[in-house]
């Protein structure tokens, strides 16, 4: 697998160029969608797969957004791949054949240009995405439905004139889309506010995952905020209500930080740079314990207690210490002993350089 | 036509219920059918029950909402029953949206409040009114994806037509 093809490494969203992007990383946009007649994947033989990923390649192949993408085929990568796609959010673990299965199973493909992607074969045929820096919705949406676009008018889709876009599971059914943004929340969780934050989100018909989507911890206070229905409601009022809902969970977020800052600036001071120090001088470090020091380190560069680094570090920082890319960078296993001195000894490297 | 129930007020809700795998169709009027705990319209986010099954829905499987009733029914499309999807929360085919579209109609408008797609409006090619207006590269891709089932099924005799029309295409 040759990852240089890709830009940036598939990950442009991370130079944290976007609006607001010192407290929101990213804005993800993704759109379900079926090849009508086909069965969905979780019942289709491996032939109906390798047909679908057959028709969506060359469909690809004709359209401008996609006709340079660059393709991964899952079925054919070893595990330590699949994961490091998997960890810059390229791909699902589901996709990537990482929960149960040790393999990906047939036909299962990435297809990925620029900012935007097609997984193929996932639980629905096609699981168009596009991830963008900071706090760009409009951006985003505009991109995935422009390869939307492109390729509903090459393979026809499975589409129902009451249900909208037929999906393998119903909670996606309707627009198929799904949009969401990846928060760091430091203040509201150490203000204790964030529990009242979250449980409002679902009484507006929002939800939130931990960093890697459904059913992934939280960790780092790292929040993805989405919309949880898709049906009844147009692609636009889907975008419009969580925007207008996450610039108020931003807002809270300020108003926690400056309660910080004006109870307690001492404490914030001193947690923002133990947190700074340990990552410059440890020897050994959990993924769970950088995650935990990254937001401490975001939360003091954001409220200028630190010099530095800037966020575009903080970020390479996020993805580049997990397992897969550690590995792939040292040449060792992902199970290997040794990886929280590797990461240990990378966060290192990668600060002095900064601070140099 | 009239509500089957008081024979009064005029019926705007079909509600076909399914037993004994027999459909039974009613006609309601919007009282007769609230009366009989038919969700009439997006008033269901709005209820504490709506949030109780958002709940449900989060921790679980959509598909564990249907209803056992109707268990037997079977796309014919792709071959799962009602029963697969209530055990998987995955569906087998589009087609199954319409062979079991009363269940799903309802479970729809429980997950998302309603079951009435107001977004993009959606044009397969080769579907448009002419019939005859499919983009020709699609055109071209669907020959394609026909010839690979024709070698497939060795039928090779539609195999060599096809390519013929594939190569006047191209």
């Amino acid at each position: 697998m040759d990852l240089s093809l890709l830009p940036d490494g598939g990950m442009r969203w991370l130079d944290a160029s976007g609006p607001k992007s010192t407290i929101v990383l990213s804005t993800r946009i993704r759109l379900a969608r079926n090849v009508h007649g086909v069965p969905f994947s979780q019942r289709a033989k491996d032939s109906d797969r390798t047909a679908v990923l057959q028709r969506v390649s060359e469909a690809a192949a004709a359209t401008e957004h996609l006709a340079n993408a660059v393709a991964f085929h899952l079925d054919h990568m070893e595990r330590s791949e699949r994961q490091l796609l998997h960890e810059r959010h390229l791909v699902s673990k589901e996709l990537a054949g990482l929960e149960r299965e040790t393999r990906a199973r047939p036909g299962a493909a990435l297809l990925v240009q620029d900012q935007v992607g097609v997984m193929v074969n996932e639980e629905d045929h096609l699981r168009l995405h596009g991830m963008w820096s900071g706090f760009d919705l409009e951006d985003a949406y505009a991109a995935v439905e422009a390869v939307d676009a492109e390729l509903g008018k090459l393979v026809p889709f499975a589409f129902h004139p009451e249900f909208g876009y037929l999906t393998s599971c119903p909670t996606n059914a309707g627009t198929g889309l799904r949009a969401s943004v990846l928060i760091h929340l430091p203040g509201l969780v150490l203000t204790k506010e964030i529990n009242k934050v979250l449980q409002g989100l679902s009484q507006v018909g929002l939800t939130f995952r931990g960093l890697y989507g459904e059913g992934s911890e939280v960790v780092g206070n790292f929040f993805q905020l989405s919309n949880q229905t898709t049906l009844g409601k147009t692609e636009d009022e889907l975008i419009d209500h969580l925007g207008k809902i996450v610039r108020q969970v931003v807002e809270y977020e300020e108003q926690a930080r400056d309660v910080l800052l004006r109870t307690a600036p001492e404490e914030v001071e001193d947690k923002t740079w133990r947190a700074y120090g340990l990552l410059k001088h440890a020897r050994r470090l959990s993924f769970e314990e950088t995650m935990n020091l990254l937001s401490g380190v975001r939360l003091g560069v954001s409220l200028k207690l630190l010099p530095g680094p800037g966020v575009y570090t903080l970020n390479k920082l996020l993805i580049y210490t997990q397992p897969a890319h550690l590995a792939a960078m040292d040449g060792r296993s992902t199970g290997d002993r040794e990886l929280p001195t590797v990461r240990a000894a990378f966060v290192r490297r990668l600060l002095e350089a900064e601070s140099s | 036509m009239l509500c089957d129930n008081c024979k009064e007020r005029d019926a705007i809700i079909n509600l076909t219920q399914v037993e004994h795998d027999s459909k039974v169709t009613l006609h309601l009027c919007e009282q007769c059918a609230q009366q009989k705990g038919v969700e009439t319209g997006g008033a269901v986010l709005k209820s504490p029950l709506g949030n109780f099954l958002g709940a449900v829905v989060k921790g679980g499987s959509p598909g564990a909402l249907v209803p056992a009733a109707g268990d037997g029914l079977r796309c014919p499309a792709c071959g799962s029953t009602l029963r697969d999807f209530r055990d998987s929360g995955r569906l087998g085919c589009d087609q199954c949206y319409v062979s079991f579209d009363t269940h799903l109609r309802d479970l729809l408008r429980r997950l998302h409040g309603s079951s009435q797609h107001v977004g993009e409006r959606y044009q397969a090619p080769g579907t448009g009114q002419n019939g005859d207006d499919a983009d020709p590269r699609s055109r071209l891709l669907d020959l394609k994806a026909q010839l690979r089932r024709a070698v497939e099924g060795e039928n090779f005799e539609l195999a060599a037509e096809l390519r013929d029309r594939i190569r006047v295409l191209e």
